[in-house]
């Protein structure tokens, strides 16, 4: 009885780590699949093409959205804390850093998985559900090559030059509230904002960047490639590419700073 | 030389504890239309998957022109699908291409035909399935069930493949459509001299298109012959599935 009772406990607890176990390897595999066919012909240009025009210049209102508004907010917020130091010429520095190093990189990559990770993982998961994908098979065409490469090549080329121009579009945010709310001299403020300006604020921000592209296109394409079932699989698919790369964006977004700034 | 197209020893597939597939033997000649009949649930699609290895199987032996496929590289797997051709239940066509595109997509990608010449090719091909060149350049989502299996036969006849799977060819039809799909398979698989192996459970369309019919049950092929023998066997389970009776040693689980 009691080892009965052992028994069914003991394999109530193991299944979910055994669950966890084969999908870390399925994924592994899944990444290691992705990436060998990334990097060997033949390649579709054209459909990289188009993924980055998708990813790219799709994305553009929202990443220009998310960062102009983040950067008046960090402008009015450093404000209104360095006053009570008298620290207010900082504020154009601190924004420049908070932009550059954090806020366009990560908030960048959160708006982009809501869009492209659900998009990327909705239509190969509806692929995956009406054979359309065993169809890819059939006509000799690998899956890997043809819808997974082009969008996880795109998605690490295309998320840095949208946090670059997140970067530009944050710093001037912080540039309208300085100036135009706060008073500040704009030929100071962008004075300082230059003097203050390193190769390592933007370094950061691009390397994020790839990293936060390649999660965003492997979650979207992971997910939407395993996904079972009609409708409802398709959705949980969906669901499962934006919970896990925006998770993974903030678990990369610590390491990655510690990986550069910890003394 | 042996005439034999597709041999298949043994084969098994499980899905965990599932069995589907026990030990299936079956030989397909060069030129034959083999019709594979059976319930819902028997795995007949997951035979043809595995033949394609699209799905690996967990024991046995497929050899196509002498050649084993189960075990061989993806490189050697895309060169074993320039051979073939599929129609698709569902059609499966890609939604985000035009129908010449679908249809044209292996004279593209893999026999790097020009754009032009392969959208010509393409147009040919509809019209030998019965559908008019300003369908071209709709998008698949803009045709009906019948004219998307045209489409869909149209893609699998395309590459001229040696060998043509069906998978439910005429599911989702009404009567007349299921027919002009029957003829249209008839006159594709004579027209190219292909091999052919369809999985229904339309005993219509199985009567029509098959020179030869093999019937799979609980993972085993458990009678072959052709119709004329099928219509005089005694085989009970042959019996009860072709008169569609509910009564006879196959039990529905409900």
């Amino acid at each position: 009885m009691a080892k009965k009772y052992i028994e069914n406990f003991l394999r109530k607890q193991g299944k979910p780590l055994v669950t966890f176990i084969s999908r870390l390897g399925e994924l592994s595999l899944f990444i290691a699949k992705s990436l060998y066919n990334c990097v060997t012909p033949p390649f579709y240009l054209r459909l990289l093409g188009k993924q980055m025009i998708d990813i790219g210049f799709y994305s553009l209102p929202v990443v220009g959205l998310t960062t102009i508004f983040a950067g008046m907010v960090i402008a009015l917020q450093s404000y209104s804390g360095f006053a009570r130091f008298g620290a207010e010429s900082a504020v154009a520095s601190v924004v420049l850093i908070s932009v550059t190093r954090e806020l366009a990189p990560v908030l960048s990559a959160l708006m982009v998985a809501g869009r492209i990770g659900a998009a990327m993982a909705a239509e190969i998961g509806t692929m995956r559900v009406t054979e359309q994908i065993d169809a890819l098979t059939t006509l000799s065409t690998n899956p890997f090559k043809y819808l997974v490469a082009p969008r996880i090549i795109a998605g690490i080329l295309v998320l840095p030059l949208l946090v670059l121009f997140g970067d530009v579009i944050g710093i001037f945010g912080g540039y309208v509230i300085g100036v135009y709310k706060l008073g500040f001299n704009p030929a100071n403020y962008i004075n300082s904002t230059l003097q203050e300006l390193q190769a390592i604020d933007i370094t950061t921000g691009v390397v994020k960047a790839c990293v936060f592209g390649f999660i965003i296109s492997l979650m979207g394409c992971y997910n939407g490639y395993k996904s079972k079932g009609g409708a409802q699989g398709v959705g949980e698919a969906t669901t499962n590419a934006v919970v896990s790369a925006s998770i993974l964006i903030l678990i990369f977004n610590y390491i990655i700073t510690e990986v550069f700034f910890s003394k | 030389m042996s005439d034999t197209k597709i041999k298949i020893t043994n084969l098994k597939k499980a899905f965990g504890r599932k069995v589907v597939l026990d030990g299936v033997d079956l030989d397909i000649r060069k030129g034959e239309s083999l019709v594979v009949i059976g319930g819902s649930g028997t795995g007949k699609s997951v035979l043809i998957k595995c033949i394609q290895g699209i799905l690996v199987p967990d024991a046995g032996s497929i050899k196509i022109d002498g050649n084993e496929v189960v075990g061989v590289t993806e490189e050697q797997k895309e060169a074993m699908h320039s051979k073939m051709g599929m129609l698709f239940q569902g059609g499966a066509l890609f939604d985000s291409l035009s129908v010449w595109e679908n249809v044209a997509f292996g004279l593209i990608e893999n026999q790097k035909m020009p754009k032009k010449e392969a959208k010509l090719a393409a147009v040919n091909v509809l019209r030998q399935v019965g559908l008019a060149p300003d369908v071209a350049d709709l998008s698949p989502s803009e045709l009906s069930g019948g004219m998307q299996k045209r489409v869909g036969l149209a893609r699998a006849i395309a590459t001229k493949p040696e060998i043509i799977f069906f998978d439910e060819p005429t599911t989702g039809l009404d009567p007349i459509m299921s027919d002009v799909i029957n003829d249209l398979i008839i006159e594709s698989v004579k027209g190219l001299g292909a091999t052919a192996l369809t999985i229904t459970h339309d005993m219509a369309s199985a009567r029509k298109i098959a020179d030869r019919i093999a019937m799979l049950y609980k993972g085993k092929i458990i009678w072959q012959g052709t119709v004329k023998e099928m219509d005089k066997t005694d085989n009970p389970y042959v019996c009860q599935f072709i008169h569609g009776s509910s009564k006879g040693p196959i039990k529905v689980e409900v």
